[in-house]
């Protein structure tokens, strides 16, 4: 028999307090566009809510927009909900509007990308599929 | 391949549970093997069914009934099938959207799917999904369906209660009840009550379902609701448990699960019989001749399966 080949599963998450998902729906739906699967979890998710949203779905990536500036505090929270419940193969990515000098250090926590507003949303497709796990 | 993965499953590890889902989804050979080996352990939970049209609030009354019945101390799990985009395969879930009271409750799972090409409100994979759940050992598990098109009638295979989902101002509401939808629902929903018209929905269900020339043992309800502000959740709750002491006593639960077991066994056997037929004509030397010859034209498709794959039961089954 041949195998089917596994199904790209992203979890979008708009975490924080500020308002719109403009950015996060347009991701999604490039995502959905080149034949993934999208979670899409709405606006204002707590980490909690986002780790366990990852876990249920068995979600191969997720993806992270944030726009309220927050991001120093909500990456190092979900990477530690992430670590806490030994879920270590899932790539994390960044959009949003985070500031140059402070992507080192979310890279150093175990962010893999950033994607900033000017970023093509086929370069962020690409990423996902050359980094991705594969399924054990 | 995982070996530890059942192992862990078995232990009650939600992540192998994630993970077991994804190959069962997938149709991997884990999957499968990990299908069989816990099929014994199904048929313990109840399964709720939700069908109604786009936007008539499904996932929100999902929520809803998922916290009542939470009250009464009940393990959860949901599956919430959305469409998948027939050029790109690609799907947005977003009925996690509308879950916000669940998601950090740790007696709730919630699962998206995508319809993966299949048309009946489900994915083909669904059922065998909510063998997973149930083995497990969810209490009950709530399935939404896709909510496109009338056809959504799957869900009753798989869901031992069905409840069908309206809403008032859809002028053709009980246009879509008429075709086939008014068979299945053991409990009717009239959700959105806040907007004109919900007695006049109801009414016209109450009426249709009195038209049913052999009254069935159970009458099915007809709920208002308005699933944005809890209204009417406890009333709905309510008629479901009075649904599932109904199949207890009749033992009707008990024969639905036959049947289900029964379609298993026929799923399995069909499987079989097209991979054993196909596996015989693609060894066939002359395979790929007489396919050259269907294709120009130069014999029908009939002799050319006459000669592939000789058939000498009943007509209907040879010349389709
Ligand atoms: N006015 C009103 N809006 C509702 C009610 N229930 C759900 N909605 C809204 O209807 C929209 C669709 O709801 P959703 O649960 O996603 O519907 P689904 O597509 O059937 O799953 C959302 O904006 C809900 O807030 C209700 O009882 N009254
Ligand atoms: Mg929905």
């Amino acid at each position: 028999m041949t195998e089917q080949p596994h199904k790209i599963r992203v979890v979008v998450a708009k975490p924080g307090l500020d308002g719109h998902d403009r950015g996060a729906k347009v991701i999604a739906r490039a995502l959905r566009d080149s034949g993934m699967e999208v979670i899409y979890t709405g606006l204002r998710q707590t980490p909690k809510q986002i780790v366990h949203t990852v876990i249920q779905e068995d979600a191969d990536c997720l993806c992270v927009s944030i726009l309220s500036g927050a991001h120093n505090h909500l990456f190092p929270e979900i990477m530690k909900l992430l670590r806490e419940n030994e879920v270590s193969d899932v790539l994390v990515l960044g959009g949003g509007i985070i500031p140059p000098e402070d992507v080192p250090g979310l890279k150093q926590i175990g962010v893999s990308e950033i994607f900033g507003p000017g970023t093509a949303t086929f370069d962020t497709v690409r990423y996902i599929r050359e980094h991705v796990q594969p399924r054990a | 391949m995982d070996p530890e993965l059942l192992a862990r499953f078995e232990r009650g590890d939600r992540r192998a549970l994630a993970r077991l889902i994804t190959h069962v989804e997938d149709g991997t050979p884990q999957g499968r093997a990990a299908l069989r080996s816990l099929y014994r352990a199904t048929g313990k939970a109840r399964s709720i069914g939700i069908t109604g049209p786009p936007g008539a609030g499904k996932s929100t009354l999902v929520d809803q009934l998922a916290a009542a019945f939470r009250k009464d101390g009940l393990k959860l799990a949901i599956i919430c099938v959305d469409p998948s985009s027939p050029f790109t395969g690609g799907a947005i879930l977003a009925d996690r959207v509308r879950m916000k009271h669940l998601q950090e409750d740790p007696d709730v799972f919630i699962r998206s799917m995508a319809s993966r090409g299949a048309l009946g409100g489900l994915s083909r994979t669904t059922g065998a999904v909510l063998k997973v759940l149930d083995a497990f050992g969810f209490d009950v598990i709530l399935i939404e369906t896709v909510g496109v098109g009338q056809g959504e009638v799957e869900v009753v295979r798989e869901a031992e209660t069905c409840l069908v989902i309206e809403v008032p101002g859809l002028g053709d509401g009980i246009q879509a009840i008429k075709a086939g939808i008014l068979e299945i629902g053991h409990a009717f929903v009239v959700n959105k009550a806040d907007n004109p018209g919900a007695d006049r929905v109801s009414e016209q269900i109450l009426t249709m379902l009195s038209l049913n020339p052999n009254p069935p043992e159970w009458q099915p309800p007809v709920v208002q609701t308005v699933a944005t502000r809890g209204t009417g959740i406890d009333e709905l709750a309510r008629q479901v448990r009075a649904h599932w002491a109904h199949l207890d006593a009749k033992s009707l639960r008990h024969r639905h699960l036959g049947q289900r077991r029964v379609a298993d066994l026929s799923d399995i056997l069909k499987a079989r019989a097209l991979g054993s037929a196909s596996q015989r004509v693609l060894a066939r030397p002359d395979f790929t001749e007489l396919r050259r010859q269907v294709e120009l034209g130069q014999i029908d498709p009939y002799e050319a399966a006459d000669r592939l794959l000789p058939f000498d039961g009943p007509d209907e089954w040879r010349l389709p």
